[in-house]
């Protein structure tokens, strides 16, 4: 059984076609890259993914689940997380509240419990705040526990908005251009962490990423899209040599008749 | 014994109320001031939530505490006095005295429910939209009030005397005053339960970012209805109390003067601070009296109050922090269960 199938994905945003008929298998255990120009339609087919689109056509299956149209918490608890573009966390919450209350779908009662504190409350509360503290801890997270996340440096606040992805013990991870904005120490960091999240986590990583360096260290496969159409996929060296690839990034040679002018 | 601490003393401190009024040590005016106090307390409280914990803009307050004052006062009535609209009371008048928190609680549920048609439309919209959907939600449920004439219309409603009178005949307490008490002390302990957990924290992660929330697997639909009708339950069983502390209530006591006053007392105190709200509402409660004398000129007052709050503490005397932020201290003898960290 894949993991995460995607079967010739569209999306329409009024008339302009954001994405074309995408196919992709993810079988369990890959890093896989998607990279394209800019508005190539990336990020659209991440929020279709994660449940912020419904896509016009074409079929998203997840464990064997179709899960087009699912709102984005129901696709998060079945086990796809994911980080932003931008960095989303909550900036009046610590970066230990921010990595609790993310695994809210986890928590298990409701208001009435939550104010009566029943013993499944203080069990789950336990639980959550147990698990976060493990994921601080192998994110080296521990010491800005209390810290609010808007007086952290960039690259710890990316460690954090990916922590708090995994806090929610997903099967699939989809990165939105981590290494946006990032130095190059931090850069080198963000490529180990990546390559450790999969084997200690045991999760797919599914990334997008303009960060060539990146791009080309991690994933093991990656896809390109270019107006919404899937113009190549492979491995990092086949893309490198891939005449459309470069077509898409540098343009096309001058055409015969405009030479000598 | 540290966890019950902060309820040990309050409880204490509201006994010494009821005792000092019982005893006649505080008068009647300073009973009544008391017990506006804590109805005020209530409603910036309950009004904290949606507004400083949601971040959201909910301007009807009072809408739903009238809601909550006329579905109480007329369960009460009804049930436990002899009145010329509804006849002879349904109950003894003596088993008030253990029905007035189901009738009160009654009134908050009513209240909740309507809290809950105003946020299923305005899951949509929020700011500038949410204001203009609560705004019309008062002056809806104001108007319809007055145009039900059984209910008095825009004369009002009364017989709520009776029902506290009925209530003293079985055991001479200042009956009202000790449900203001138990009530506000219910509902700060209700959001504090809530904010401090992580499934409350969902809603300031909502007002932080709500699509960051959502994809982080809450529930944003479902926490702001939980939030929504929590805040306008609170407020109708603020409305409840209005009610029979008053014993008289008309449409023209639940206007958007009274929906201000509550987010005046809230912005006062600080947005998501839950002992701002209480220290707010009193404070406020305390300068109305104070400006009394100045009759009219009250209403000239109590904005200026605002506007050098709003130039020199724009944040509200709290801002964000509780007062455990401010004197740690506290923490030792109020915070039970800390969170590991």
């Amino acid at each position: 059984m894949a993991l995460l199938e995607i079967k010739d994905l569209t999306h329409f945003f009024g008339g302009l076609r954001a994405v074309y008929n995408l196919n992709l298998t993810l079988q369990g255990g890959e890093l896989m890259g998607l990279i394209g120009p800019n508005g190539a339609g990336k990020t659209t087919v991440f929020n279709m993914v994660s449940g912020f689109y419904r896509p016009s056509e074409g079929q998203i299956r997840f464990l064997d689940r179709d899960i087009g149209g699912l709102r984005p918490h129901q696709v998060t608890a079945l086990g796809i997380a994911r980080t932003f573009q931008s960095i989303r966390l909550w900036n009046s919450l610590s970066v230990f509240e921010n990595i609790c209350v993310s695994q809210h779908h986890q928590l298990g009662y409701g208001f009435l419990q939550s104010v009566l504190r029943t013993p499944k409350f203080v069990r789950s509360e336990r639980r959550v705040k147990k698990r976060a503290e493990e994921i601080m801890d192998l994110l080296g997270l521990r010491q800005f526990a209390l810290e609010f996340p808007k007086n952290l440096p960039y690259g710890l606040q990316r460690r954090v908005e990916i922590g708090r992805a995994l806090s929610l013990r997903p099967r699939l991870l989809l990165l939105d251009e981590p290494a946006a904005g990032m130095n190059p120490g931090e850069v080198g960091r963000l490529i180990e962490t990546i390559r450790w999240i999969r084997d200690e986590f045991k999760l797919t990583i599914w990334l997008i990423e303009h960060h060539m360096r990146v791009v080309m260290n991690v994933c093991e496969n990656m896809l390109v899209l270019d107006f919404g159409e899937t113009i190549a996929e492979g491995r990092p060296d086949e893309i490198r040599q891939d005449p459309r690839v470069i077509k898409a990034y540098l343009g096309e040679e001058e055409p015969v008749h405009a030479r000598g002018i | 014994m540290r966890n019950y601490s902060s309820v040990i003393s309050y409880t204490t401190l509201c006994a010494l109320g009821v005792l000092a009024a019982k005893l006649g040590i505080l008068n009647a005016y300073v009973q009544l001031v008391v017990m506006y106090a804590g109805i005020n307390i209530i409603l910036s409280a309950s009004l904290n939530i949606v507004n400083g914990y949601m971040g959201e803009f909910s301007v009807g307050h009072a809408g739903f505490m009238a809601v909550g004052a006329y579905v109480a006062s007329i369960l009460n009535v009804m049930l436990f006095t002899d009145s010329s609209i509804f006849g002879p009371p349904l109950l003894p008048p003596s088993s008030a005295i253990f029905l007035f928190p189901v009738t009160l609680i009654a009134g908050g549920a009513a209240a909740a429910l309507a809290g809950l048609l105003v946020a299923v439309p305005s899951f949509k919209t929020r700011g500038d939209y949410l204001a203009i959907i609560t705004l019309a939600v008062n002056y809806i449920v104001k108007s319809s009030i007055e145009n039900i004439q059984p209910i008095g219309g825009a004369r009002g409603f009364m017989g709520m005397r009776n029902v506290i009178d009925s209530m003293e005949k079985v055991l001479n307490l200042p009956w009202t005053m000790i449900w203001v008490f138990i009530s506000v002390g219910a509902t700060v302990w209700i959001i504090h339960q809530l904010v401090n957990s992580t499934y409350g924290k969902g809603i300031v992660a909502l007002r932080d970012d709500e699509i960051a929330a959502e994809i982080m697997s809450i529930n944003t639909q479902r926490m702001k209805i939980v939030a929504f009708m929590l805040s306008s339950g609170l407020a109708g069983i603020a409305g409840g109390l209005f009610a029979h502390v008053l014993g008289y209530i008309n449409p023209g006591s639940f206007t958007i003067m009274k929906s201000t006053e509550a987010l005046v007392m809230v912005y006062m105190g600080g947005m998501g601070s839950l002992s701002g709200s209480v220290i707010s509402a009193i404070i406020f409660t305390l300068a109305l009296e104070a400006f009394r004398p100045l009759q009219v000129i009250k209403w000239v007052a109590v904005p200026f109050l605002l506007i050098f709050l709003m130039i020199f503490r724009t944040e509200g005397i709290m801002g964000h922090r509780e007062l455990t932020d401010i004197f740690p201290n506290l923490r030792r003898w109020f915070a039970p269960r800390e969170g590991r960290a």
